[in-house]
């Protein structure tokens, strides 16, 4: 299956209302076993693999494995994702180890500033300036037929 | 079955869908509603933080101006459709997008720098960005602009529903939470429509465990096209679905490869169809004027590989990376400049990959390859619906006022920027048609646009429409009726007592209703096999579409025997609901469209040419009616605002 849970490390997210999977898959696809506390992956066929389960699961008790029909087995391809950054550990089917660091953000998670940093504008309901224009285009005004 | 409860939101403008589109209108509505007393709520399939077709990130920002215009943006657009395209709305975008990729450095995102702090370009119009968090970072900014409290996530959008005393009008929605047995009735002055494109449709070429490997998101349903289309609004270009030609199976992005590293690809025989189809009496010829000019439209690029692989049988086709990387190394002036360089591009290459479609990444390493030593094979795909890329089908909307001339303005623009023609109906990014390339920056400008009309129409008409609550009772007892179907007739199934680890959704046997999963491969098989899929090689013709059509019909007249074992299932009952009308409008845009203009996406094989005269200055508009369960077709005119001089490239 394509993102799967491994049980051992999987503590359900203990406390939580929902597991952390559950929280963020796009798909609606992770589901928790209440009587056990271990979340799985209930429609594996209609997997993205966009990790985002992987990638927030507290106890990385989530991977992934290639789609069975095409993928060849062996390989992995597992990331650690900090609050800056995010490191990718890629192990081939031949043996092969690549490892990536890539950043992901440059601001403190949550302090994305609606305005971009921009400020708001002077532009009203009737003409056609967004919020934060003309500064976020970093131009005197906006352009217009004729110009 | 379980009992559900009615939960009631009343609000002024109602969002549906928080993916790049639906993000930038939050970002923007929050200002304009704060100072205009304005509420606004946004509800999501999923978790916004992850949802819509950027969730698992981006390797580029593939529309930024820079000191290009408009009308350079707009030559490049009209040239890749084939000539099909709104000049008002590609133009409004484009003059707004630089503002909103300058925000997007200033939430967090990581655009690529030069030494001398300039944007790294990909293409002309494409920066390169560490995007892993894209989404993440642009739902963060929307969220802080509503506030949390305006955010209800989890609750699958159905159906919108209409003033009770003006049908030309929207005053509600309603909808269900797919955790929780809830059903939502939302009630709003005006909505934005931001629910992306639709995958799923037409059969994908993986079709077992890698069933949701396409190469657009398999959550998007259709949900955008279905909500407008049974509101009555005219809907346009449904026959331009986007066939993407990508890294066989893992559907890995090409253009890093192509405009980055300057990749060339061949036919397996070493052909080069580009070329050849570029140089004088090539194929590339026989559609002018778009064929004749670079860049070669994304249709037409597709077409010399389906002449390669379909007709010629020289396929696969081969993307030479080894080559590419031989060439960037011989280029290096000394051997420390050239390890440098390959370290560097290796990064490049494999992070193109891990920004957004891992398992590209995956694969790669499960088949041992090696980009340096061999090349790899490319494929286009099935079709997809997406307005925002190199597709073109979505709601008719008005555009700008002051981006018309007197001829256009009574045809594009109808008082409020980006209303469908149903008062109070906005869309953006996936829904709206015509206004092709906008991509994920180009999708947050549309919605940053529409949500600034949207509160506009709110302050200049105050007055809370009705909502008809008959049609409430009769809708909700829809949504649920497929929990119904399985309730009454489980006993009859055959699976037998299979013991389960787990209440897994297992397929069933059972002659009084269809599971969801078997209605999608019923439609997928359709659509391949009629409506020009992989399967027919991407032919159809007027008798092959009027298959598909009686088809479709007994598929719609199945559909209400859709059985779901739990909420999830639920909402996958819901989702080909939303994919079958969507399916049926574009068989009939298809049919009505008697020429073939985008060979590459789709083959009219009974009308194998462009008909400039009857098609080209025209597009194929169609309105619904939902009572009737009728289709209209119609035409509206392409008119050119500005002349174009020059096809600036890419």
């Amino acid at each position: 299956m394509p993102s799967f849970v491994i049980e051992e490390k999987c503590d359900g997210c203990k406390g939580g209302e929902k597991t952390a999977c559950m929280y963020i898959c796009p798909n609606d696809l992770m589901v928790l076993d209440e009587e056990r506390m271990k979340a799985y992956n209930m429609e594996p066929d209609m997997c993205w693999e966009c990790y985002n389960c992987v990638k927030i699961c507290p106890t990385q008790a989530v991977e992934v494995r290639g789609y069975a029909d095409f993928c060849p087995l062996g390989a992995s391809v597992v990331p650690m994702r900090g609050t800056e950054d995010i490191m990718w550990t890629i192990k081939f089917r031949g043996g092969t180890i690549k490892r990536f660091k890539f950043p992901i953000r440059t601001t403190p998670e949550g302090s994305a500033p609606p305005d971009g940093g921009y400020g708001f504008g002077p532009g009203t309901l009737d003409d056609q300036l967004l919020a934060t224009e003309p500064a976020s285009l970093k131009a005197d005004k906006l352009w217009t037929l004729g110009d | 079955m379980m009992n559900f409860e009615t939960v009631e939101v009343t609000t002024d403008l109602l969002i549906i869908g928080a993916g790049m589109a639906g993000s930038g209108a939050c970002v923007e509505a929050g200002y304009w509603a704060k100072n205009n007393n304005v509420k606004v709520t946004v509800v999501d399939k999923a978790a916004m933080e992850r949802s819509g077709a950027v969730a698992m990130g981006l390797s580029a920002i593939n529309q930024y101006q820079g000191d290009n215009t408009p009308v350079d943006y707009l030559s490049y657009v009209r040239q890749d459709l084939m000539g099909l395209c709104r000049d008002d709305l590609v133009m409004d975008i484009s003059r707004h997008v630089n503002g909103s990729v300058h925000m997007f450095e200033g939430f967090g995102l990581p655009i690529w720098k030069d030494e001398g702090g300039n944007y790294v370009h990909e293409g002309r119009w494409q920066l390169m960005i560490n995007g892993e968090s894209y989404k993440a970072i642009v739902a963060e900014a929307g969220k802080n602009s509503i506030g949390m409290d305006n955010l209800i996530e989890r609750v699958f959008v159905l159906q919108l529903l209409h003033d009770k005393n003006d049908k030309k009008k929207v005053a509600g929605a309603i909808g269900f939470s797919v955790r929780e047995p809830k059903i939502y009735v939302f009630k709003f002055k005006a909505c934005l429509v931001v629910a992306g494109g639709a995958v799923h449709i037409f059969r994908p070429r993986s079709t077992g465990e890698g069933l949701g490997r396409a190469w657009y998101p398999p959550w998007n349903a259709g949900s955008s096209s279905y909500m407008t289309t049974m509101a009555g609004a005219e809907m346009s270009s449904q026959e331009v679905v986007f066939i993407p030609a990508r890294f066989k199976d893992g559907y890995g992005p090409v253009g890093a490869w192509f405009l980055l590293f300057k990749a060339t690809a061949t036919a397996a025989n070493g052909f080069n169809y580009m070329g050849e189809g570029l140089a004088e009496g090539g194929e590339l010829h026989n559609w002018p004027p778009y064929g004749k000019v670079k860049p070669i439209p994304t249709c037409l690029r597709n077409h010399l590989m389906m002449i390669e692989s379909y007709r010629k049988g020289n396929f696969p086709i081969l993307i030479h990376t080894d080559k590419a990387i031989a060439k960037i190394a011989a280029e290096s002036p000394d051997e420390k400049t050239k390890k440098r360089r390959l370290k560097e591009l290796e990064a490049e290459a494999w992070e193109d990959f891990l920004d957004m479609t891992i398992s590209q990444a995956i694969l790669w390493a499960a088949k041992d390859v090696f980009p340096e030593e061999s090349a790899s094979e490319i494929m286009p795909s099935e079709p997809y619906f997406i307005g925002s890329h190199s597709g073109a089908s979505g709601a008719w909307v008005s555009g700008p006022e002051d981006l018309q001339t007197a001829e256009s303005k009574s045809e594009y623009f109808w008082g409020y920027n980006r209303m469908t023609t149903i008062k109070g109906l906005f869309s953006a990014g996936d829904g709206v048609g015509n206004s092709s390339h906008k991509f994920s920056s180009g999708s947050f400008t549309e919605g940053r646009i529409a949500a600034k009309a949207a509160v506009k129409y709110v302050v200049e008409n105050p007055a809370m429409g009705e909502i008809d609550p008959a049609e409430v009772e009769r809708l909700k007892a829809k949504i649920v009726q497929p929990l119904k179907n399985y309730e009454e007739h489980k006993g009859y199934t055959t699976l037998g007592t299979v013991t389960k680890k787990y209440d897994l959704p297992v397929e069933e046997v059972n002659p009084n209703y269809i599971t969801p999963k078997m209605a999608i491969f019923r439609l997928n098989k359709i659509m391949d096999e009629y409506v020009a899929g992989w399967g027919s090689q991407y032919n159809c013709s007027a008798t092959t579409l009027n298959i598909a059509l009686d088809l479709l019909k007994m598929l719609k007249e199945d559909l209400p025997k859709l059985a779901a074992r739990n909420l999830h299932e639920l909402m996958r009952c819901w989702e080909n609901v939303h994919r079958t009308l969507l399916a049926e409008a574009h068989a009939r845009h298809k049919l009505y469209r008697e020429e073939t203009r985008w060979p590459g996406y789709y083959y009219r094989v009974d009308f194998p040419k462009m008909d400039e005269q009857k098609w080209g200055k025209v597009f194929a508009n169609s309105v619904y009616d939902a009572e009737k369960d009728e289709f209209t077709m119609l035409t509206r005119p392409i008119i050119h605002l500005v002349d174009i001089k020059e096809v600036v490239g890419m």
